[in-house]
């Protein structure tokens, strides 16, 4: 039991070039490109909601504001930099949110 | 026994000190996430709430959202989303050891969520001066769906603002233990993690946007 133990946690380390998550930073200027195009992206979706307002301007933004929010996870909050586990995970929490979402909308828009 | 586990145990690395602390950065990231997760379904019950009203009285919800200042709810979003960068810079800059650089923009996020929340003021003083608030006057005349679109208004924009709060206090005591060098280049978890909740407050934010401003 303490073998297999002891085992796990060096295999782990090798993995992670270290016990504990030392693993190299991104660099900078890949955040700030990262946040360029966050900006970018929100001027689009407010251009669009002022010269398409209604149907035009609201599909832009139902488009645009789930890259803006991949972005966000991806880079800022590590995602792409995680073991598979963690996008697995962050997927199902939204898979059940957009369960419950596309099961409240079979409620109200047949009635 | 005892003496095949410590040589098996030594290649382990040579963390002999790390290990005896009783740390797991994955485990308690993985405590992290749960805990976004919790948070997403908070706002995402919500959200549905929005959905099904905006279905139900869709032309009240466009006419409502003409009275919110669009330059205000964009600027907040540039603020919000600059806030974000410093946050990772702050990450960064500790991961490399550089202490001074990291409270340095630690700090200007704080300085920014504080920003946004004196816009926010500005922006819910207007509402009130026109008597749209909780329980106004003006708000309970309006055409029910329009009163709706408010009340989500106030109510999920009022959560995000007590979620930047939070982060705001958050901040403040892991500059406190960074000083005090029990964050550092070597223990960056806690304030990867407070970067972590950080985004999410960004990332809810950048879903109201369009929600509430940009509806017309």
């Amino acid at each position: 039991m303490h073998d297999s133990h002891a085992t796990g946690a060096g295999a782990h380390a090798a993995a992670h070039g270290g016990g504990h998550e030392a693993h190299a930073p991104v660099p900078t200027g890949t955040f700030v490109m990262v946040w360029v195009a966050l900006l970018a992206l929100t001027l689009v979706t407010v251009a669009a909601s002022v010269w398409f307002p209604g149907k035009v301007g609201i599909g832009v933004a139902m488009v645009v504001t789930p890259i803006k929010a991949a972005l966000i996870l991806m880079w800022f909050m590590h995602l792409k930099y995680e073991t598979f586990v963690f996008r697995a995970m962050f997927l199902s929490a939204v898979g059940i949110l957009a369960l419950v979402m596309g099961l409240t909308f079979f409620d109200y828009s047949f009635l | 026994m005892r003496a095949e586990g410590a040589t098996l145990g030594t290649p382990a690395g040579g963390h002999a000190a790390a290990h005896h602390e009783h740390r797991d950065d994955i485990g308690s990231k993985t405590g992290m996430w749960l805990f976004l997760f919790t948070e997403l379904l908070l706002f995402g019950g919500l959200f549905i709430v929005y959905a099904v009203y905006r279905h139900k009285f869709g032309a009240e919800f466009h006419e409502a959202a003409h009275e919110l200042n669009k330059v205000m709810g964009v600027t907040n979003t540039f603020v919000l989303l600059t806030s974000s960068l410093t946050m990772v810079l702050s990450v960064g800059a500790l991961q490399r050891a550089r202490v001074a650089e990291s409270l340095r923009w630690l700090g200007a996020t704080f300085g920014l969520a504080c920003c946004f929340l004196v816009i926010k003021y500005f922006e819910w003083s207007a509402k009130h001066h026109h008597g749209i608030w909780p329980g106004g006057e003006h708000l309970h005349s309006l055409p029910p769906g329009e009163g709706m679109f408010f009340n989500l208004y106030f109510m999920m924009t009022g959560l995000h603002g007590i979620h930047v709060l939070v982060g705001m206090g958050v901040m403040g005591a892991i500059a406190a233990r960074i000083r005090s060098g029990h964050v550092s280049a070597s223990r960056y978890a806690a304030l990867e993690f407070t970067g972590l909740y950080w985004h999410l407050v960004d990332l809810v934010w950048i879903f109201l946007l369009p929600l509430f401003y940009l509806t017309n």
